[in-house]
């Protein structure tokens, strides 16, 4: 019988036969940790006796979260991974030269097509974009695969998911990966991958991509996996580190289901407080007036989020009494968006640049929210509390969305705004 | 991990996230206790004053979803709490949960019997969960037999102690 994707990349990985629900000890090409998780992966991969990590060109810590440090906690945790870094001499970017993680890493080609990537970090499953088997877990297991370049995993069962038909402008990526959640739940996917297929794909930007296997965890997914297409191998190839083999599903590959959307009836979605599976037609959402946008995370803060949200925003100004906060992902953005002049159509519109963090994405600084306040985000989570106090709200929504939003102070279609 | 664990359940609903067991915004120290006196606030800010050593968090499905934080098992060992039951849990709580030594029980029977306050007592090692109110008795399938040895070993940390001695040795 064939193989998924994810079953193929783990079998290519481990000299077990890999097959489903089978546990495989598996190689692993990259491992890396941010500013929150790798002090603990620190302290465990001293426990475990380690010295040395297995490959220092493999392995990375990258300072996003709380930085550039909003207090001296903060400071202090990210000391701590800074030093753990340098002592291992193993791959790190300070604050100024790194980004969000999950944008930085791909970008840099530091994950690639056919990889085993595990990460310190739910969102490592953004790597799926460039098909690689791209994987979150906690601080212990990151400072196993630091220390042994070796991981365990458990060859899980595949939903495929179809985007069919033609692409109407005004959905993105993250309308579609809103609608799957819509459909499945946030349980819809627990301990299975979800590898996606279908002919709207071939016109759908990397950047989308990523949006999409970004929040493939939000469905309970270990890994989100995109076959890789031209667009995609092309992305690795320009940006590669290191030589890479892609790997794809067989043609008789055994899914559990199939889910087919067609995309050309899609309208803009976004998903209510206080779940990613709450997932309503913008236009039926009845325009809830907002205090906040925030455009950027891990999930929108790429340059097709940018300029789709400056496209929106030329010549228009936000709302009154509405704070709109713009957070590129990483550096390459940011100066690609300066250099397009988006940076300007922003601050010209009243919104804020902050530079590449998670920043208000965790509720962690440069945007929190007060009691009573409601934001409408680009980022994968509106769980209580996400952004802020536990009595604000966040509505998940694509960058086109959100821009649109901003400027009418409420919750809008897209289309709305631009007619 | 074979010792009984008893006390009162903590009823809670399905798809409990990381950021209700504890919020980004406590995330700046990695000490359990500290952890711990956070751990549910979002959910219920009485819990961790309130909750004595050995309680239970009982819960629904996909306990624990959410970011890959070992804060989140670490908090409610810091806490106090001797377990959590729940009817499934999370991918990534659930290796949180083995790595960190914070036991954990898939058992949807168990869970879905619970009430607020119930005295629950576990026998890990036949088993089994007795719901002292109720009078119910519910067996818990056994982990993988690679997950059992990792559990036997004392987690992962120990693990990776052998396996890089072994490779030394080699
Ligand atoms: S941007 Fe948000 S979701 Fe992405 S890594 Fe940062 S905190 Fe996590």
């Amino acid at each position: 019988m064939g193989r998924t994707m994810a079953s193929a990349i783990i079998a290519s990985h481990s000299a077990s036969e890999a097959r489903e629900g089978e546990i495989c000890k598996v190689r692993v090409d990259f491992a890396f940790a941010n500013d929150i998780t790798t002090p603990p992966a620190a302290a465990s991969f001293a426990e475990m006796g380690a010295e040395r990590v297995f490959d220092r060109e493999r392995c990375a810590v990258l300072p996003d979260h709380f930085t550039p440090n909003r207090d001296i906690a903060s400071a202090e945790q990210a000391k701590r991974g800074r030093e753990f870094a340098l002592s291992q001499g193993m791959l790190y970017w300070e604050v100024g030269r790194v980004g969000v993680e999950h944008a930085f890493l791909p970008e840099s080609g530091y994950i690639l097509p056919g990889d085993v990537v595990v990460g310190a970090d739910s969102h490592t499953c953004t790597g799926g974009a460039l098909g690689a088997f791209a994987t979150g877990m906690g601080s212990t297991d990151l400072a196993a695969a630091w220390a042994l370049g070796e991981t365990w995993l458990k060859v899980p069962p595949t939903i495929r998911v179809r985007f069919e038909g033609e692409r109407p402008q005004w959905i993105t990526g993250k309308d579609m990966i809103l609608s799957l959640l819509g459909r499945i739940g946030v349980q819809g996917a627990r301990y299975m991958a979800l590898e996606f297929a279908g002919d709207a794909l071939a016109s759908l930007p990397v950047d989308d991509r990523f949006t999409i296997a970004n929040m493939a965890v939000e469905a309970g997914a270990k890994a989100g996996l995109f076959p890789p297409d031209d667009a995609a191998l092309s992305y690795a190839k320009s940006r590669a580190k290191r030589p890479f083999e892609p790997v794809w599903p067989d043609k008789d590959a055994p899914y559990l289901r199939t889910e087919v959307f067609d995309v050309g009836a899609m309208s803009p979605v976004a998903a209510l407080p206080h779940s990613p599976d709450n997932v309503r037609p913008v236009r039926e959402c009845g325009s809830p007036r907002i205090d906040q946008v925030f455009i950027g995370s891990c999930t929108n803060g790429r340059l097709e989020d940018i300029a789709a949200a400056a496209r929106i925003m030329k010549g228009r100004r936000v709302a009154d009494g509405v704070r709109c906060i713009v957070i590129p992902a990483s550096y390459e953005v940011y100066n690609r968006a300066m250099d397009l002049g988006y940076l300007r159509v922003f601050t010209d519109a009243g919104a804020v640049v902050c530079t590449p963090t998670c920043g208000p994405c965790l509720g962690g600084h440069t945007g929190v929210l007060a009691a009573g306040e409601r934001c409408v985000s680009t980022s994968n989570r509106n769980f209580t509390g996400r952004m802020g106090s536990p009595k604000s709200e966040v509505i998940l929504a694509s960058p086109l969305t959100a821009a649109a939003s901003a400027i009418a102070g409420r919750l809008t279609d897209p289309r709305d705004v631009e007619a | 991990m074979e010792k009984l664990l008893m006390g009162r359940a903590w009823v809670f609903g399905d798809d409990v996230d990381t950021d209700l067991i504890i919020p980004a915004r406590r995330l700046v120290s990695g000490d359990e206790s500290v952890l711990g006196r956070y751990c549910m606030e979002d959910a219920d800010p009485e819990f961790a004053a309130r909750v004595s050593p050995g309680d239970i968090i009982v819960a629904g499905e996909n306990f624990g979803c959410g970011s890959s934080r070992e804060h989140a098992p670490l908090a409610i060992r810091g806490a106090g709490c001797s377990c959590v039951i729940a009817s499934s849990f999370a991918r990534i709580f659930f290796r949180n949960a083995i790595n960190t030594g914070l036991p954990i029980f898939e058992c949807p029977e168990a869970a879905a019997s619970a009430r607020e306050g119930d005295e629950i007592e576990v026998d890990p090692a036949a088993g089994v969960i007795v719901n002292r109110r109720s009078g119910g008795t519910y067996p818990v399938a056994p982990f993988p037999p690679f997950l059992q040895e990792l559990v036997r070993r004392g987690g992962l940390a120990p693990y990776v102690r052998e396996e890089l001695a072994r490779r030394r040795q080699a």
